[in-house]
């Protein structure tokens, strides 16, 4: 049985890897999952400089899923490639490292820095609904998508994804645009922006008053996401959102995904992605499918 | 000391201890190795409520393997956990958080403060305390003053209640303010954000060693999310800005070093 897929010429031995944002860098999962069993980690963005990120509350839970606004709190491209990259370098997996900015400069500089790290590829976080400067401001409009991902392919020496957004009229153009600038494969969906108000108090729940919804009730918007992509676009997709079972994953890959990210799958069950191996490997037995890549895109 | 797995729970009791506050004891795997002022997830059934609800551990029967988990129904989550009856199963997350450093205060005059849903991790801590010279001050709304009794076993007892039904009319610091005999070395202590807002400043004041036990909202409790930060006065060690895990590098902090 071949569970093996590949993307721009990486190599992943499963097709499952972590979301960003919801993994860290593998290191606070460790004693609880073997990272050696993942097809990649995706670490959590990655900016130029250290960020501070918003104001607490900056998780809340909704029906079927979650609200987040963290801010892409991070320690910063050079603590992480010391710390987060030396210990990831120790594990059989590959590594996605996801980069944040504020502006295209921000997101080259951190590029430039890891360009000669261990980092298998890169994925270029365009659609973080949750600051107030760069990230999503690029990945809402066609233009800024593809001037942008221009910028970053002509810097990168790892194989870039661009990861898009749902809060966009048509994902297919943001596809499309990546994919004309070159990008190298592109990952769906981000979070969904979403809110939640509590009526006792009559608050906003999060400091940040919006966060991204992410978690099971995510998963047809993603699915069908990643359907339109798959059919509007050549490079590979990586696909995302609710995904808690290897029955779900399933279906993203027949939507047209060569991979999969589980998210917020994490912190309800911090062995999830190992379920949704298991769980795909399992589906492949059932239905004696022998290779993996004979289901991507079969609807 | 470090143990971080996810444990099915057994459910030895469940009682309802005051209006809407539940006693759970369980076995698990963590409860042996478990500290005062560490926490757990527990993890709902219910697929609709997703998150692990952060409670922090009342109290362990080392020799039983066993845990208390004191909290209070506050949605759905924990109302589904106030139907748990024994021989029930329950999935935790175990061991969470830093907890206490009981072992660092050993032979000074040691201070618990607990306010309302904060007080179960007090008892657990005056118990890890047993034998020192420990003076619990427990801060109620009223005259339920639920576990009180049990501090009596471990500690001297002082209360205070919000409409002065019981002790002293005020909060913990009022009751603390009222025992002119009691000159704290250290004040360990858990409660509303008010409360350790008081605590910290009255503790700089006083030039007394102050830790305090912070809570906020959590997804993941491992460190990973980033949900649940704090300020902090001096940039973290590990974040490299002035912001700091609760669910890691807490629950408590030495208070000269957070900014609440």
């Amino acid at each position: 049985m071949n569970t093996k897929v590949t993307i721009a010429g990486v190599e992943f031995k499963n097709p499952v890897m972590s979301a960003s944002g919801t993994f860290g860098s593998g290191m606070e999962y460790a004693s609880l999952v073997d990272l050696n069993k993942l097809g990649a980690v995706v670490t959590k963005g990655v900016s130029n400089i250290p960020w501070e990120g918003n104001p607490t509350p900056r998780v809340a839970e909704v029906y079927g899923g979650m609200l987040n606004a963290i801010g892409l709190q991070n320690p910063g491209v050079d603590v992480f490639i010391e710390r987060d990259l030396s210990f990831l370098s120790k594990y059989d997996t590959n590594v996605i490292v996801n980069v944040c900015g504020k502006s295209v400069e921000d997101y080259i500089e951190a590029v430039e820095r890891l360009n000669d790290t261990n980092a298998d590829m890169f994925e270029i976080n365009v659609s973080c609904p949750n600051v107030k400067e760069g990230a999503i401001a690029f990945g809402q409009k066609a233009d800024a998508l593809f001037n942008i991902t221009d910028k970053i392919k002509k810097v990168s020496k790892k194989p870039i994804i661009m990861k898009l957004s749902p809060n966009v009229t048509d994902i297919t153009e943001m596809a499309k645009a990546a994919e004309a600038a070159g990008s190298d494969a592109i990952s769906l969906i981000n979070t969904i922006t979403g809110m939640k108000i509590d009526i006792e108090r009559r608050k906003f729940v999060l400091a940040n008053k919006t966060g991204g919804m992410s978690g099971p009730a995510i998963k047809p918007v993603a699915v069908r996401m990643v359907y339109q992509c798959a059919n509007a676009v050549k490079i590979p997709i990586i696909g995302m959102g609710g995904i808690m079972t290897g029955e779900d994953a399933v279906e993203f890959l027949m939507a047209g995904a060569t991979a999969v990210a589980v998210g917020a799958a994490n912190f309800i069950n911090p062995s999830a992605m190992i379920d949704v191996i298991d769980g795909i490997e399992n589906y492949m037995r059932k239905h004696n499918v022998s290779d993996i890549n004979e289901i991507i895109a079969c609807v | 000391m470090f143990y971080r797995n996810v444990d099915e729970g057994k459910v030895i009791s469940q009682e309802e201890i005051s209006d809407g506050i539940f006693s759970l004891w369980i076995k698990n795997e963590g409860a042996k190795e478990a500290g005062a002022g560490q926490f757990v997830g527990v993890y709902p059934k219910d697929k609709s409520t997703l998150l692990m609800r952060p409670i922090s551990i009342c109290e362990t029967d080392k020799e039983a393997g066993s845990m208390r988990l004191v909290y209070r129904v506050a949605g759905k989550g924990t109302k589904e956990f106030s139907s748990l009856k024994k021989d029930d199963t329950v999935k935790i997350l175990a061991n969470l958080g830093n907890g206490f450093p009981v072992d660092e205060v050993k032979g000074k005059c040691i201070v618990l403060m607990g306010g309302g849903i904060g007080i179960p991790p007090m008892l657990g801590t005056a118990k890890a305390l047993f034998g020192e010279d420990v003076h619990s001050y427990l801060g109620y709304r009223n005259n339920d003053t639920f576990l009180s009794d049990e501090f009596l076993k471990y500690s001297k007892v002082y209360l205070a209640s919000e409409d002065g039904s019981v002790g002293v009319k005020g909060n913990v610091l009022d009751a603390l303010r009222a025992s002119i005999n009691v000159k704290p070395d250290v004040i360990m202590a858990c409660g509303p954000m008010p409360m350790l807002r008081a605590i910290k400043k009255y503790a700089e004041e006083n030039n007394i060693k102050a830790y305090i036990s912070l809570e906020e909202r959590m997804a993941c409790g491992v460190g990973a999310c980033l949900g649940c930060v704090c300020k902090t006065v001096k940039k973290d060690d590990h974040s490299h800005v002035n912001n700091t895990r609760i669910c890691t590098e807490g629950p408590v902090f030495d208070a000269t070093e957070v900014d609440i």
